[in-house]
């Protein structure tokens, strides 16, 4: 925000009103979980812990779905996976 | 309070649409996001939630964005309690004038900051005054929002930039108040500990607590790898490693009558389970120092405060058992 925003501008009593996945968090990470799908039993566990709910299930597909939107590559979903299917890779810059 | 069980499957949860929406600006491996995830799912219908000022409230509302998918209140660091009261008797009066017909749930959060040291006198109020919330403490142990400071809730022995590690000084030099005992002190229907590794568990206190007409109490502790200078991935690993090491124990008090958590039985059953505190402590970088020479004796002290909170509790459940 590079100007001030006069009162007019502001929400009534300052409620948020846009939602937050309109801002994205992939940009902080430094690794990328990646799924080995044959490892993979889909037991939900990574989709459960992801501080992020960057990790969704889409039950139509019975398919898990990373969202590197807003992953911030913490790794939690790779050391909890029983079967060990998700690698930290180091993401290159460009 | 109803006896039936909810048989909470990961399907069933991996399923339900997020009510504590992705975008939320918490550090990476943030486990209190991960509790605050995890409870908006164990909801049973319409619900309001209240949030005293803390990590969490911070990075899931920055204007103009909210994390929030439910309506959600944030007022001053003491009142989440407060606040839930006013909420409560607002949805009476609105009941009362026959302009609401449907139950709502009220769902308070706060961290350590807000439930052991400044929103404590609001929140013993509320639970005097028998208002009808469920009150959620995700404990990261410390004020980590504001720069990692020492609070009722951190442990002896850690360091923090307020309890710094010395040559004088080995970190924190009290012990960690009991909230919980503090809450069941109360007389209340439901108090609970929970950790979010046994999610299982934690969803089912949830709404344990959701469906008790009163207040009632969740403490859940929540790994924090910045406040606690530890790896990021591991901060789920430490909230199991703390039910395993009796450090955190998850247990139950319904009317007073203690019982334990499946977890926990099952380190009360099996007692060659029970780990050393030493596993938990080590690896989290505010209890580096311990781990020289000169922390020996805090480790010792840390160790036998553990046993003895543990053979107290255990003596409790069985007190309970008995009669």
């Amino acid at each position: 925000m590079s100007r001030e925003k006069s009162w007019k501008e502001i929400s009534p009593a300052g409620v948020c009103s846009k939602p937050s996945t309109a801002f994205l968090t992939g940009d902080w990470k430094t690794f990328t979980p990646v799924r080995d799908l044959e490892k993979c039993t889909t037991c939900l566990l990574c989709v459960i812990y992801c501080p992020d709910g960057a990790i969704r299930f889409r039950s139509e597909a019975g398919k898990i779905e990373f969202d590197y939107r807003f992953c911030k590559g913490c790794g939690i979903c790779a050391k909890e996976c029983p079967t060990k299917a998700i690698t930290m890779k180091l993401e290159k810059g460009e | 309070m109803t006896t039936q069980e909810w048989k909470f499957t990961a399907k069933e949860i991996a399923e339900k649409p997020d009510q504590f929406l992705s975008g939320h600006r918490a550090c990476a491996g943030c486990v209190p996001a991960t509790v605050l995830k995890l409870v908006m799912k164990a909801t049973r219908g319409p619900t309001i939630v209240t949030e005293a000022t803390g990590c969490m409230e911070v990075v899931s509302s920055i204007y103009p964005y909210t994390s929030w998918s439910v309506p959600w209140i944030h007022t001053a660091f003491e009142t989440a309690a407060a606040n839930a009261a006013g909420i409560d008797a607002a949805l009476k009066a609105l009941k009362r004038k026959g302009q609401l017909k449907e139950h709502v749930d009220i769902i308070a959060f706060a961290g350590d900051g807000g439930t052991y040291d400044i929103g404590f006198q609001a929140l013993s109020g509320a639970v005097e005054r028998g208002h009808d919330f469920l009150f959620v403490l995700y404990d990261n142990e410390g004020y980590m929002n504001t720069g990692i400071q020492r609070s009722g809730g951190t442990p002896i022995g850690a360091a923090t930039t307020t309890s710094p590690a010395g040559k004088v000084v080995p970190g924190k030099l009290q012990h960690k108040k009991p909230i919980t005992d503090i809450m069941v002190a109360h007389g209340i229907e439901y108090v609970a500990t929970a950790s979010p590794y046994y999610w299982k568990d934690l969803l089912t206190k949830v709404r344990k607590g959701l469906e008790v007409e009163g207040p009632a109490f969740l403490h859940v502790l929540a790994p924090c790898p910045r406040g606690w200078r530890s790896e990021p991935a591991d901060s789920i690993y430490y909230s199991k490693l703390a039910v395993e090491t009796c450090v955190f124990p998850l247990w139950e008090a319904i009317n007073g009558q203690y019982q334990l958590s499946t977890p926990s039985k099952l380190i009360a059953l099996a007692p060659q389970k029970k780990k050393p505190v030493t596993e938990y402590l080590n690896g989290q970088g505010r209890y580096r120092h311990l781990f020289k020479p000169q922390g020996k004796a805090i480790l010792d002290e840390i160790q036998r405060w553990t046993d003895d909170r543990w053979a107290k509790l255990l003596k409790k459940c069985v007190e309970e058992q008995k009669t």
